[in-house]
């Protein structure tokens, strides 16, 4: 059976266009309003990744961090994580859901008991920031067992023959880290060089669906269209923290800023 | 080099919450620096440390990997530091008896080795030099690093100009107000302090801002993280570098002794505790009867629930940048808020080689509060010529503890890491004068 991910894919490529991935933190800046935030764009975006915050995060920028202190302070745990999930995925037409964070959160609940909850709320894949290969070798067998994608992470600094290995050991979808960064940090190369490298990693193995995600705002994701996913995370963040600081309505502001995301890729 | 760290026990002891898994029992192997007694993913006695970091640092720290091991074995590498530990940290750092303060408790003879002595005034000038001296070889211009008491920050400050290398610190908001000495030092150095106020805006918070800087640079910039945690080639350069300190004492205790004593006990202070391997590691071998290793974390205020000890308040095993060690968390794996009157030692994790020794019962660790450091602060300097600063005052609590309840023929020697200068302001707000 294909995974509700690899359909997400064929199906954009019979459209002839990128996935849209977004990114938000859960609980940002309450449970209520992220669970609103979900629904609102889920109607433009093609799967959402969804942030479990942790407050000691090595590789996020200033957009993502501020996200995910803000869900914190107003006291989101893992076991509301998974619950905002549930109810998102109760949903008729909701989108495939990615849950990203840190290994300390997995490690604290315990691999297992973590996989088997995901699974239970209905969660399609996992991004582990700082569980690369080959350490995530156990967990990642551990999620597939589960019908739970593990999304491998390459990134520019990653040689060759790593990617290879990689690439042989990951499931249906990839994620390429755009540029040297945290999350979040200006697109500091030109979008035809990323492109330029992410056509290095499809030409190792074509039928792997790979997403470019880092530093992708309204004004470039045009640019990378050629990819199979884009991801678009730091901007979303700073859109609620803008309609926060004016005291605004954040789910309609996002609504609008993905709305216009995926109009750029149509 | 093989290194099996995992050793079966004949008789299977099982795990009390799941007696499906049995207990594989952790050792110390005999003969072998304990930096290098790691699996090959970089893992002491099978779960401590590792390499917990984003695919963007796997390169850098591969490169960094190989770099070290190289140069570690280079003839021409190891002179040039040990030159440089000799003219310019100034070798060895002095080994002396506190006669006042022995009379004064009555029991076992009191030493310090006053690493403070060190160019610099704290144990962090040996790591700093090996980065930096890596840094040059890796051809890279620029150097960062992290600073909780600032002794680290300054040190690295103090190589990367005399190796004419760029030079970021990231250091929390909070130390910065209340390390101010070595905050002027930093810059006078021509180093950029980064401030950090994300977090408790303490240690904690300048090393995760530290990594994520070098995330974004690390085509350019190398990184040394200021004590002995972090990735698994952080925690060895560290180690490598701070057991300078043990190779001293052994000849300094061979010539006071002729012999190393037969009841010997060293005493250091554990914040990442860089310090406290360097004082030990020479030792690591004897029996524990002979040599034993006390370890000295912060407990915090007596009046506060926070404290910075890990080990020896029972703290969960957790992964905190990039090595897996017991860290103070919550329920659900958040890191919590720390507190001690000495930002070197006020961080919530700590070196997984510690987590080693302690879970092997090679080394013990008990913990001092902020009221009791500033009392052995009090009671040392007006006894003695020397001024620890308030990190090393936390293990002179233990020696003044237990120096009375031993005879004199137990010998305890003390890491007197630092010098008191840098909390001028917080000695003088809390006992009222502070002279040096
Ligand atoms: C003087 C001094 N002692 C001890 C420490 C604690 O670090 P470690 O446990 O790595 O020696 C510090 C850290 O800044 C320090 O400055």
């Amino acid at each position: 059976m294909i995974s509700n991910i690899s359909s997400v894919f064929k199906n954009c490529r019979k459209e002839n266009r990128p996935a849209l991935l977004t990114y938000i933190v859960a609980g940002d800046n309450t449970k209520k309003k992220s669970l609103e935030i979900l629904k609102s764009i889920s109607k433009y975006a093609d799967i959402l990744e969804i942030g479990f915050p942790h407050n000691a995060p090595t590789a996020d920028g200033p957009q993502i961090q501020n996200s995910s202190y803000r869900a914190l302070k107003n006291g989101i745990k893992l076991k509301d994580v998974f619950q905002i999930v549930k109810n998102y995925k109760n949903l008729r037409n909701a989108k495939p859901c990615i849950l990203m964070g840190y290994y300390q959160m997995v490690f604290r609940y315990g691999e297992k008991k973590f996989v088997k909850k995901c699974k239970e709320v209905g969660v399609d894949g996992l991004i582990i920031v700082d569980l690369p290969w080959p350490d995530n070798k156990i967990f990642s067998k551990l999620c597939k067992k589960n019908s739970i994608t593990f999304v491998q992470l390459l990134s520019p600094t990653t040689s060759r023959e790593r990617m290879k290995k990689i690439i042989s050991d990951s499931h249906d979808m990839n994620y390429f880290i755009s540029m040297l960064s945290t999350t979040g940090g200006k697109l500091k190369v030109s979008p035809r060089k990323i492109i330029k490298n992410y056509d290095k990693i499809k030409k190792l193995n074509k039928s792997k669906n790979t997403v470019i995600g880092f530093g992708i705002t309204k004004k470039t994701i045009k640019s990378l269209k050629k990819a199979d996913g884009l991801v678009v995370g730091s901007a979303l963040c700073k859109g609620i923290t803008e309609t926060l600081k004016k005291r605004q309505n954040p789910v309609i502001k996002l609504n609008k800023m993905v709305k216009d995301l995926k109009k750029q890729i149509s | 080099m093989k290194v099996v760290m995992l050793v079966k026990t004949s008789k299977k002891l099982y795990n009390q919450s799941n007696s499906k898994q049995p207990i594989w029992k952790m050792k110390i192997k005999k003969g072998i620096p304990l930096i290098d007694q790691h699996d090959k993913n970089g893992f002491y006695g099978g779960k401590f440390g590792g390499n917990y970091v984003a695919e963007t640092l796997k390169k850098p720290i591969d490169d960094l990997t190989k770099l070290f091991e190289k140069f570690r074995k280079d003839k021409n590498f190891l002179k040039e530091r040990d030159d440089l530990y000799e003219g310019y940290v100034g070798r060895p750092t002095r080994f002396i008896k506190l006669h006042n303060l022995t009379d004064h408790l009555g029991g076992a003879q009191i030493y310090a080795k006053m690493v403070s002595d060190a160019n610099g005034g704290a144990h962090k000038i040996y790591n700093a030099i090996t980065h930096a001296m890596l840094c040059k070889r890796a051809k890279k211009k620029y150097i960062c690093t992290d600073t909780g008491a600032g002794y680290n920050g300054k040190m690295f400050s103090m190589v990367a100009k005399k190796f004419g290398l760029g030079c970021k610190v990231f250091m929390g908001q909070r130390d910065i107000e209340r390390q101010k000495p070595n905050c002027d030092a930093i810059r006078k150095n021509g180093a950029e302090i980064i401030p950090v106020t994300s977090g408790s805006k303490t240690l904690v918070d300048a090393v995760s801002e530290c990594i994520r800087y070098w995330v974004s640079n690390c085509d350019k910039v190398h990184m040394g993280i200021g004590s002995l945690v972090g990735p698994n080639i952080f925690v060895k350069i560290c180690g490598f570098s701070t057991a300078q300190i043990s190779k001293e004492l052994k000849v300094q205790l061979e010539d006071e002794f002729g012999e190393i004593p037969k009841k010997l006990k060293l005493i250091n202070c554990v914040g990442g505790g860089s310090s406290a391997y360097g004082f030990w590691s020479e030792f690591v071998d004897y029996n524990k009867n002979q040599i034993e290793f006390i370890g000295v974390e912060a407990g915090g205020s007596s009046k506060s629930k926070l404290h910075a000890a890990p080990l020896s308040k029972n703290s969960k095993l957790g992964v905190l940048h990039g090595s897996a060690a017991y860290c103070i968390q919550d329920a659900d794996g958040q890191i919590n808020d720390t507190e001690s009157i000495s930002s070197g030692l006020d961080y919530p994790s700590v070196s997984p080689i510690h987590c080693l020794l302690k879970d092997t019962g090679r080394a013990r660790y008990t913990f001092a509060t902020d009221e009791e450091a500033l009392k052995a602060y009090k009671l040392v300097t007006e006894l003695e010529e020397i001024s620890p600063s308030l990190e090393p005052a936390h293990a002179f609590v233990e020696a003044i503890k237990i120096a009375p309840k031993l005879d004199n023929s137990n010998i305890i020697v003390v890491d007197s890491c630092g010098d008191s200068l840098k909390d001028r302001d917080i000695i003088k707000k809390h006992l009222g004068n502070y002279s040096r």
